[in-house]
């Protein structure tokens, strides 16, 4: 095919076509194959197994936002994975968490990134907040056929909003029906009890750390009473993802800042294994 | 219908890159230069929207003279080719030497298709390395050749006349500064001495710093940052100024600028050759 990349022959024609910003859409005309949407799966009995990520948990703060995932990737009831990454920053403003089947979602979010730094490069321009929780919204639903299979991918999506001057939180359902999310909000099969921690912890002035704190505290509560949901791991130094967006940008704690925290509430449920009730933040 | 003249092939040629060298020498000239962080790539754009530099992937860059519409397709082309490159195998794999081939390919073809009109434009493609000797610059003109660049180089209407300047006065680790300050010189010097003023707000700037501690290495430089670059470097250095680029001059000559000479040298024989295959 004239269209083969690999070659050093020139670009063709489509390369040079004047048309649309969106990765996806060149994606679609070009070579439609490499559209995980556009997959027909052979029919089946049943589910399929494959690996699933769990908990993504998201709290507001004043200036920003937290995004964080406990580690866990589990196939029926066995661990797939200890360590795996489910946070991603989407670009500089923005990052997406994923909860469902790995390898889908995963694949997402790489398509996702890409679909942002695109439209970026082309149009010398970033798409707003909206219009990037919008592209989510449309890559979720191309994926309904597979959800429909068991594979579903369900996205938590925060990122700061450089025209409102504030962090902001979307929700996902399978169907790529988008809602935002005021305070906090969490997804994945630990969602409910993370969701129950943040709901008692969770405060309009936050301080940053405090916000790290409060989502690690909550993918705690969710390891706590759902076994699909990794805790910190302290004897392999596996701790949760946490990532910060601020008008400063993305940022990801490091593991020395996450094991600090983590550790500290370790400590205090020693003496109080059901959470804080005690001094917390 | 009447019998069409015969011209010779090296005449239909010789016209063809005429019309090229033309349409590109009517372009305002920018400058790629190499510092000690990266690449900065410096040129006269008076419009803050339509870009001559920009970001094609993580680490390489474009940068373009000639006709706006003609570079604007290929650069659009080239991020087209880099990001489904990327996602086809791995961010990794998208590299500048493979993105000026296609360039080159692509240039090549339409210069000698006698179809077409022969683009009027002359590219920069850039990519920065983990240390200065990984950087790569590739020159394409017009024709589709592939000249391998180092130290410095320059593109668009004037641009020997400042490749000359360049040459002898670029030299290996300047600092962000020094580089963007020799830029503007380069820039608005004139053959007949009287050097003209570009003010900042007529400058693009963009760099590709290896030191960023994000993926994507591209960077505008715009506003205050680049007031203060400009200044920065001016008030340190305008009453030395002309003292300081002999000293530079005369104490290089064996050295880093001789280096840098012989190597692009080098680069474009070594150039020459792989456009001639």
């Amino acid at each position: 095919m004239e269209a083969n990349p690999r070659s050093t022959g020139r670009l063709p024609a489509a390369f040079l076509t004047p048309g649309s910003s969106s990765f996806m859409d060149f994606l679609g005309n070009h070579s439609p194959d490499l559209l995980p949407g556009k997959r027909v799966l052979p029919p089946l009995q049943g589910a399929i197994e494959a690996p699933h990520g769990t908990t993504i948990v998201a709290t507001t703060f004043p200036g920003g936002v937290v995004l964080a995932g406990d580690r866990r990737a589990t196939m029926g009831n066995m661990i797939a994975q200890r360590d795996i990454e489910k946070v991603f920053p989407a670009d500089e403003y923005s990052a997406v968490g994923i909860a469902g089947t790995a390898g889908l979602a995963v694949e997402m979010v790489k398509l996702f990134q890409l679909e942002l730094e695109h439209f970026e490069k082309v149009e010398g321009a970033q798409l707003s907040l909206e219009g990037k929780a919008n592209r989510l919204s449309t890559m979720i639903r191309s994926n309904l056929g597979m959800a429909m299979q068991g594979l579903a991918v369900v996205p938590l999506f925060a990122g700061y909003d450089i025209d409102r001057e504030k962090g902001r939180i979307f929700s996902y359902d399978v169907t790529g029906g988008r809602s935002e999310e005021h305070g906090f909000a969490a997804t994945g099969s630990g969602s409910i009890f993370a969701r129950g921690a943040m709901k008692k912890l969770y405060r309009e002035d936050l301080t940053e750390q405090q916000a790290t704190t409060l989502v690690i505290q909550a993918l705690y509560d969710a390891a706590d009473d759902d076994s699909a949901t990794g805790g910190p791991d302290v004897a392999r130094r596996i701790y949760p993802i946490v990532t910060v967006i601020t008008d400063e940008g993305f940022r990801r704690l490091t593991e020395a800042e996450t094991s600090e925290i983590a550790r500290s509430i370790l400590e205090g449920r020693l003496t109080q294994p059901d959470g804080p009730r005690a001094a917390l933040l | 219908m009447s019998t069409p003249f015969y011209v010779s092939p090296q005449q239909a040629m010789a016209d063809r890159a005429e019309y090229a060298r033309k349409g590109i020498a009517r372009g305002r000239s920018l400058v790629v230069l190499q510092y000690a962080d990266g690449i900065v790539f410096v040129g006269e754009n008076p419009s803050r929207a339509l870009h001559k530099f920009s970001e094609i992937y993580d680490r390489i860059g474009f940068a373009a003279a000639g006709k706006y519409n003609e570079y604007e397709n290929l650069r659009i082309g080239g991020v087209r080719y880099a990001d489904l490159r990327g996602y086809t195998y791995d961010r990794d794999d998208v590299t500048a030497r493979g993105l000026a081939n296609v360039y080159a390919q692509t240039l090549g073809t339409i210069f000698s298709s006698a179809g077409e009109k022969p683009y009027e434009v002359e590219l920069v493609v850039a990519e920065v390395g983990a240390s200065p000797e990984g950087d790569q610059i590739y020159r394409l003109p017009h024709d589709g050749s592939i000249v391998d660049e180092h130290g410095s180089v320059a593109v668009g209407g004037n641009a020997e006349q400042i490749s000359t300047f360049l040459d002898q006065r670029h030299r290996d680790g300047m600092s962000l500064a020094e580089a963007l300050k020799l830029a503007v010189q380069a820039l608005s010097s004139q053959s007949n001495g009287n050097d003209r003023e570009i003010p900042a707000d007529r400058l693009e700037v963009a760099v590709l710093d290896r030191t960023r501690p994000q993926q994507r290495k591209f960077k505008r430089i715009v506003g205050r940052q680049l007031a203060r670059l400009l200044e920065a470097d001016g008030a340190a250095s305008t009453p030395t100024d002309a003292p300081s680029d002999e000293e530079t001059d005369e104490g290089t000559t064996e050295g880093p600028t001789g280096g840098t000479a012989g190597g692009t040298t080098g680069g474009t024989t070594g150039g020459t050759n792989e456009a001639g295959k």
